[in-house]
């Protein structure tokens, strides 16, 4: 199953993953990071397709994904 | 010293630039010194060096900064109104401490001027051209043969202290005819500055990345630069001043402050004014910054006069006031324009100022 | 086990950068160091840094990196690429840097043919100070300096950076495009790489022009400031290679 991970201190809360990801696997916090900002986190973790598209659109590179396994691209990044 | 040959004092000045190692020079032109630069469009690909003519002076001045960043000895050539353009460049290139040379072949101003010699890029040159506290080493040559040993010893300043160079010669100078020595070298010395690894930027290869900047944001960072600097120009100043001293010894009636090309007039209305009986002397900087107050200083001791001749309408004058400290009064005499006076001139002028004081 | 699908470039430092939350520097900075990764340009790399809010753009890179002042940056590029033409050199602009102050710089590189790559972020205003008009501005557009909005009748219309290089004979390459959503990213990462690959194969001058946002000063919110960019100035601004090398000679 494919993992995203975000890394919570440096996310800034532009939400621009959230809205860019296909599955609603992402959601914005209610509290806040040590920066003050209301973080990214994936909520529905399961749903996740391992596509990239949130880490794509992340300003602040505070996405990793991993995935399990043979997973196939629909585009080549 | 290697053979004497007949040189043009531009073509000289860059050969001058090649001798010393120099293989990037970057130009625009301008009268009267276009010829350094015709002569190294010829000469640098000879020597599998860079040459390049920009669009301005103001990209010129960062095309040194980005050749001097990438720790290369690199060198160019402009007169008054382009060195105005190159001025920003300066302060950010004083800035990051690149050790780069450049030549003023000074023409008549303020604004387009004309392109007859002057001498009133002083103020430009040694209090700063650009903004923020900062300085150049200040060279000014008053012949082709000086011209050629201080372009070679301005890169090894500028190699010394990190920190650039800038010679100013006038139109007269780069126009001349004259028979130099050109040096010549054991080994001949190295295109890239001595050390460069440390700060240059070639590529993060096998080393942490390198990082040449002028921004200090941090207030407390921004002051310890500035005192870093400064700590840098003391050491300059207690080292590197130049200057000649002619018929100095003794008792004078009149101490001359004079430099470049204005100097040589100055030393034929020596022989004139000594002549009618005047005890005459001078003292000819050939560092303007660091500038040789306190050699100024010790002769107003034993002078009733000092008078600063210059190639303008007043501006060493200043700092031979501030060298003199009011211990002996200091007249001037100056043309501007691009009239270079004739010793009788000057030797007029300098009985009158003696008369009047 | 897993593998990892995406993570910061190695090219790139781990410092958390300081642009506004949804600012697209910071994309644009990735593709800067996922394409120097992916082409094995780290260790010859030299980026040059501008003047606005990308002054600091050398804080998130490893790599060698010269400031300049304000829109000179392709001159600098230039001394370091002529004297040492065995790197990768590219200069990292904003809109104010390369289109107003540093035009004739830009010009000028571009047309004698710099063995050099322009990363171009025009985000249609001036972001470090505060929100002024540039040339870039688009028409109507309310910023501190045009508080009616900008009125072409006196400053004319926005400046189209590419086509007009794209004017010269010279250049290898000059394409725009946009950051504002993931799949314009994957396009302009594209166009990026194929940038520093002519730089790599010894082709001369290119530039990528990268629509991009300013939420700040723009006022609006990150997903705003998306919305506006591409109703307002992708149509003014269209996407595409202006000049590839094929075209050349
Ligand atoms: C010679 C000079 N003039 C003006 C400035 C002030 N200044 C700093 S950044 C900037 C504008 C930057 O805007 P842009 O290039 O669009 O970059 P952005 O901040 O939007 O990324 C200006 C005018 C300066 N630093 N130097
Ligand atoms: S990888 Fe794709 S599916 Fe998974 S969270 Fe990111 S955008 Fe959503
Ligand atoms: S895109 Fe990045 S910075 Fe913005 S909310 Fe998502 S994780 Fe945070
Ligand atoms: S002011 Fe604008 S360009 Fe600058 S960091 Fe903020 S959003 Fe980005």
């Amino acid at each position: 199953m494919p993992r995203v991970t975000i890394e919570k201190d440096r996310c800034k809360g532009c939400s621009l993953c959230v809205e860019a990801c296909p599955q609603q696997v992402l959601e914005m916090s209610l509290d806040i990071n040590v920066k003050g900002y209301f973080y990214a986190r994936p909520v529905r973790a399961h749903h996740c397709i391992g596509c990239r598209v949130c880490a794509i659109t992340c300003p602040d590179v505070a996405i990793e994904v991993a995935v399990h396994g043979t997973l196939y691209h629909y585009f080549d990044y | 010293m290697g053979k004497k040959v007949l040189m043009k004092g531009n073509e000289a000045i860059g050969e001058a630039a090649i001798l010393a190692g120099c293989r990037a020079y970057f130009c625009y032109p301008i009268t009267p010194q276009t010829e350094v630069a015709e002569y190294l469009a010829r000469r640098m690909p000879e020597v599998g060096g860079t040459f390049l003519q920009g669009e301005s002076e103001v990209a010129v001045s960062y095309m040194l900064f980005g050749a001097g960043g990438a720790g290369v000895k690199v060198f160019t050539s402009s007169s008054s109104p382009g060195i105005s353009l190159m001025a920003e460049g300066m302060s950010y290139i004083a800035t990051a401490e690149l050790p780069i040379v450049l030549i003023n072949v000074m023409r008549n101003g303020p604004g387009l001027g004309g392109i007859l010699p002057a001498q009133a890029d002083y103020f430009q040159a040694t209090k700063g051209a650009g903004h923020g506290d900062y300085h150049f080493i200040v060279l000014a040559p008053s012949s082709v043969q000086e011209a050629v040993d201080l372009i070679v010893k301005s890169f090894d300043m500028a190699e010394k202290y990190s920190n650039p160079v800038m010679l100013v010669a006038d139109g007269m100078i780069g126009q001349m005819m004259e028979p130099v020595e050109l040096p010549t070298f054991d080994e001949p010395p190295s295109p890239y500055v001595k050390g460069h690894e440390k700060w240059a930027t070639t590529g993060a290869k096998g080393r942490e990345r390198n990082l040449v900047k002028t921004l200090f944001l941090n207030p407390h960072e921004g002051q310890d630069h500035n005192v870093k600097l400064q700590t840098k120009y003391k050491e300059i100043e207690a080292n590197e001043i130049a200057f000649e001293e002619i018929d100095t010894d003794g008792d004078l009636d009149v101490l001359l402050v004079s430099f470049g090309t204005m100097a040589r007039v100055c030393k034929t209305a020596m022989e004139s004014l000594k002549a009618e009986g005047v005890k005459v002397g001078m003292l000819r900087p050939i560092s303007l910054w660091p500038f040789p107050l306190q050699r100024i200083r010790d002769l107003a001791d034993k002078t009733k006069l000092v008078v600063s001749v210059e190639l303008s309408m007043g501006q060493m004058v200043e700092d031979v006031e501030r060298a003199v400290q009011g211990k002996t009064p200091v007249g001037f005499f100056g043309r501007a324009g691009g009239i270079v006076p004739t010793p009788d001139e000057v030797k007029d002028g300098i009985l009158n100022l003696m008369k009047e004081s | 086990m897993a593998t990892t699908v995406f993570k910061r470039p190695e090219s790139m430092s781990t410092n958390i950068t300081h642009y506004c939350p949804g600012c697209t520097h910071g994309i644009v900075h990735r593709l800067v160091g996922e394409v120097l990764d992916e082409l094995g340009l780290r260790e010859r790399a030299i980026g040059i840094a501008p003047v606005g809010c990308s002054v600091l753009c050398y804080n998130y890179f490893n790599i060698d990196f010269q400031e300049s002042a304000h829109g000179r940056a392709p001159a600098m590029a230039t001394g370091i690429k002529r004297t040492r033409p065995d790197t990768i050199v590219f200069t990292y602009q904003g809109d104010g840097d390369l289109a107003s102050i540093g035009t004739n710089e830009l010009i000028h590189a571009a047309n004698r043919g710099e063995r050099i790559t322009t990363v171009f972020v025009n985000n249609a205003i001036y972001g470090m100070t505060g929100g002024q008009m540039a040339p870039t501005t688009m028409p109507g557009q309310v910023t501190t300096t045009c508080p009616m909005g900008r009125d072409v009748q006196t400053m004319g219309h926005p400046l189209r950076v590419s086509e007009m290089l794209a004017t010269l004979k010279t250049p290898s390459y000059i394409a725009r495009v946009a950051v504002h959503k993931p799949s314009y990213v994957i396009e302009a990462k594209r166009a990026l790489k194929k940038a520093f690959q002519y730089q790599v194969e010894g082709r001369c001058y290119s530039l990528v022009e990268f629509l991009s946002t300013c939420p700040t000063n723009w006022a609006m919110t990150p997903s705003q400031s998306t919305k506006w960019l591409e109703d307002t100035m992708l149509p003014y601004y269209p996407l595409g290679e202006f000049k590839t090398p094929d075209e050349e000679e």
